[in-house]
């Protein structure tokens, strides 16, 4: 899952490529160790934007202008922070989740979140940024993740406010992203997309029970509804005037429609679903507008989204705790295994020998 | 074929149905335990690793606690209780799985030791029950052809970290021969002759559980030599989880998973 | 030491078909690879055969040695049965 709210503060470093991590990594990388005269550059980027205007995708080993690296790197690399730490919330009512059938569904639904991860981070690979790094650049706060799992989930019916609401905003976002001009990218979100389209209904069917329920259950359902629908419409990130990365995206083909237009399509398709469900959405403002055919939604609280974002949500410091323990307590498994690995070469390089021998 | 069919005369049908909860609760709760380590695995890779193993644990609990049900309706009466009925009302005294299970997570190596144990020994029953040839019970074999690969896999799982956390570093070898020590009071227990067991097994609908033991250890002594490590020789063993005799910890573990069902009764999910 | 190595996943579908490249996963060995790739690129049953391979162990061309790798290969139109100009009446050709 994953929306487009990390940061309406581009001069922070906001990533590995921006504090020489990745140009490390890319030491080994031939494209760095050619030092191109200005002519070729010039003849390369005119491929580039060639290729861009085809609507061709750019693979790992083109020449491609450092800003598009950059700036896939960062995104990329978010959206893979965006479903690891999105496991958190949903992860903690697997042990509580009330039936088996929804144990089952809610298991699965979290480890594809661990999935989505993973084929992210391997995305980000082919620019050159290690997973280490990037896992690095999240423990310590210099990538951010979707802001939007800094809310707790505090009763069942979060569970499916998530997949309806949470859910619903990330494919609305990721859809475009199919057609995305990096290739590895484009890849993965089909894969990502395909995988997901079971995590929204599961999350509706999760209320759509709920609001048939008895009373106690139906202001659950409500009750989460309130709780969750306002950061859902932020994840679809700033409004179009004030977000800073979004015109050279565009251009980049690497994003397709603007923060305000997929929040639109968003509110237009989920208020009819709301109703299905008999809940009220918390907006006063929400009314259908004939005239445009869409519905138009009060002001979005921007001062705490900022708020959340800079650091102070109810998890900003828990799910970042969570997450480095989880790494911190792993270390000495990574480290044994990769000792035996090490060993098992070497036993193998020496049974070679001595066969030869 | 129906539970009524199941029934052999020298069946009990009271002691088939406590046989699949026995299973099904040992399946049931060390999902619980693997369930609380998605997002908290030593590497992404692992969290899918854990979620397929409680996923496919999961899937062999629900099998076997509808199917306890059914033949536990076939003497009561009254309608089959379901998975969740049973998985959600029974209190502590009424569940009937092995301590092993019910120990908390641990570290990763006690949660290794704990599925080399466990994977190794359902792999032996599953495989039995499997090729019991003309089974009086074909709805319990088919539950377990099923499982057979399923589990193959788990053991597989386990033994490979076995391996790599006993020969990789110091540290490593330490934490896996202290998870093993802390595991296996346990073994026993699986290996118990219940009296349910015993009377199923002389009408070939299971195998014995002791007659499990000797394959399950041929396979565990040779991993964890492999392993550089040893075998504990543990000096108490616990009892009692098949009758309804549990360690504290389950009493914690059924709070928790079964809270929402029990706060809100009649309620649909 | 804990930065595992990366490895390349290729999955066959189904039988028949031919392995195609996944993506890719940290593993700390080929064995663990092999568990790993199954674990995250076939869990919805997407395959019956999987390969692991060092992602350093791939060669691959360079995208500055893509006009003389490729394009000659570009104006060999008679390589392909369009090319050839048959009477429209002849049969099994």
């Amino acid at each position: 899952m994953y929306g487009n709210d990390f940061s309406t503060e581009p001069s922070e470093p906001l990533n590995a490529a921006e504090t020489g991590g990745v140009e490390q990594a890319m030491a080994h990388e031939d494209r760095r160790a050619q030092l191109l005269s200005e002519a070729e550059v010039a003849d390369r980027q005119e491929q580039f934007d060639a290729l861009i205007a085809a609507d061709q995708r750019i693979e790992p080993r083109d020449w491609m202008p450092e800003a598009y690296r950059k700036t896939l790197v960062r995104q990329i690399a978010q959206h893979a922070h965006s479903e690891i730490i999105g496991m958190q919330p949903e992860g903690n009512w697997i042990t509580r989740a009330p039936s088996l059938r929804r144990k089952a569904i809610l298991i699965a639904k979290v480890q594809d979140e661990a999935g989505h991860g993973l084929y992210l981070y391997s995305a980000a690979e082919t620019l050159g940024a290690g997973r280490d790094e990037l896992l690095d650049a999240l423990h310590s706060g210099k990538q951010k993740y979707s802001t939007i799992f800094n809310y707790p989930t505090l009763t069942w019916a979060d569970v499916g406010a998530i997949g309806w609401l949470v859910d619903g905003a990330a494919i609305m976002n990721q859809v475009p992203l199919c057609r995305c001009s990096y290739g590895p990218y484009a890849r993965a979100m089909i894969r990502v997309c395909k995988e997901e389209s079971f995590h929204q209904r599961q999350g509706f069917e999760i209320l759509w029970a709920l609001s048939r329920g008895t009373s106690e259950q139906k202001a659950m359902a409500q009750d989460a509804a309130n709780r969750w629908w306002w950061p859902a419409l932020m994840m679809f990130g700033p409004p179009d005037a004030e977000s800073s990365h979004s015109e050279q995206s565009m251009a980049w083909g690497i994003k397709r429609f603007s923060n305000d237009e997929l929040r639109q399509r968003f509110v237009d398709m989920t208020v009819p679903q709301a109703q299905k469900l008999g809940l009220t959405l918390p907006d006063p403002d929400l009314r259908y507008d004939e005239e445009s055919a869409h519905w138009r939604f009060g002001e979005i609280d921007w001062s705490e989204f900022k708020r959340v974002l800079s650091g102070d949500g109810p998890c900003n410091a828990q799910r970042i705790a969570h997450r480095r323990k989880a790494h911190e307590d792993g270390a000495w498994v990574r480290e044994a295994a990769s000792a035996y690995a090490a060993k098992q070469a070497k036993r193998t390089a020496q049974a070679r020998e001595e066969a030869v021998a | 074929m129906s539970p009524e069919a199941a029934v052999t005369t020298q069946v009990r049908p009271q002691a088939l149905a406590r046989y699949c909860l026995a299973l099904g609760d040992d399946a049931l709760i060390l999902t619980q335990r693997l369930g609380e380590w998605m997002s908290r695995a030593p590497q992404i890779e692992e969290d899918m690793a854990l979620g397929n193993i409680a996923l496919d644990l999961l899937g062999q609990a629900r099998a076997l606690l509808t199917y306890a049900g059914e033949v536990e309706a076939t003497y009561t009466g009254e309608p089959a209780r379901s998975e969740d009925d049973l998985a959600f009302f029974r209190d502590e005294r009424e569940f009937r799985c092995v301590h092993l299970v019910e120990q908390p997570r641990g570290d990763f190596a006690f949660s290794i030791a704990r599925q080399l144990v466990f994977s190794t020994y359902q792999y032996a029953l599953y495989s039995r029950l499997s090729r019991l040839a003309t089974s009086p019970d074909p709805t319990l074999a088919g539950i377990a052809a099923k499982a057979v690969k399923e589990v193959d896999y788990h053991r597989d799982h386990a033994e490979q970290w076995t391996l790599r956390l006993g020969d990789g570093t110091q540290e490593s070898h330490r934490r896996m021969q202290a998870g093993l020590d802390e595991v296996w009071p346990y073994v026993d227990e699986l290996f118990t002759d219940t009296e349910d067991a015993a009377e199923l097994a002389s009408a070939g609908v299971v195998p014995l559980p002791s007659s499990l033991r000797e394959e399950c250890e041929r396979r565990w002594t040779a991993v964890i030599e492999q392993a550089t490590l040893q075998v504990p020789e543990p000096t108490r063993r616990s009892r009692g989880g098949r009758e309804g005799i549990h360690s504290e910890h389950l009493g914690y573990v059924l709070a928790e998973m079964q809270h929402i069902p029990r706060s809100y009764p009649g309620s649909t999910w | 030491m804990s930065d595992w190595p990366l490895w390349e996943v290729f999955v066959r579908g189904k039988r028949g078909l031919n392995h195609t490249h996944a993506g890719s996963l940290h593993a700390p060995d080929a064995q663990m690879a092999l568990r790993n790739a199954r674990d995250l690129y076939t869990r919805r049953g997407e395959g019956v055969s999987i390969w692991v391979v060092p992602a350093a162990a791939i060669t691959a061309s360079s995208p500055d040695e893509r006009d003389s790798f490729f394009d000659p290969a570009g104006d060999k139109v008679y390589r392909h049965p369009t090319f050839y100009d048959v009477p429209e009446d002849v049969e099994y050709l």
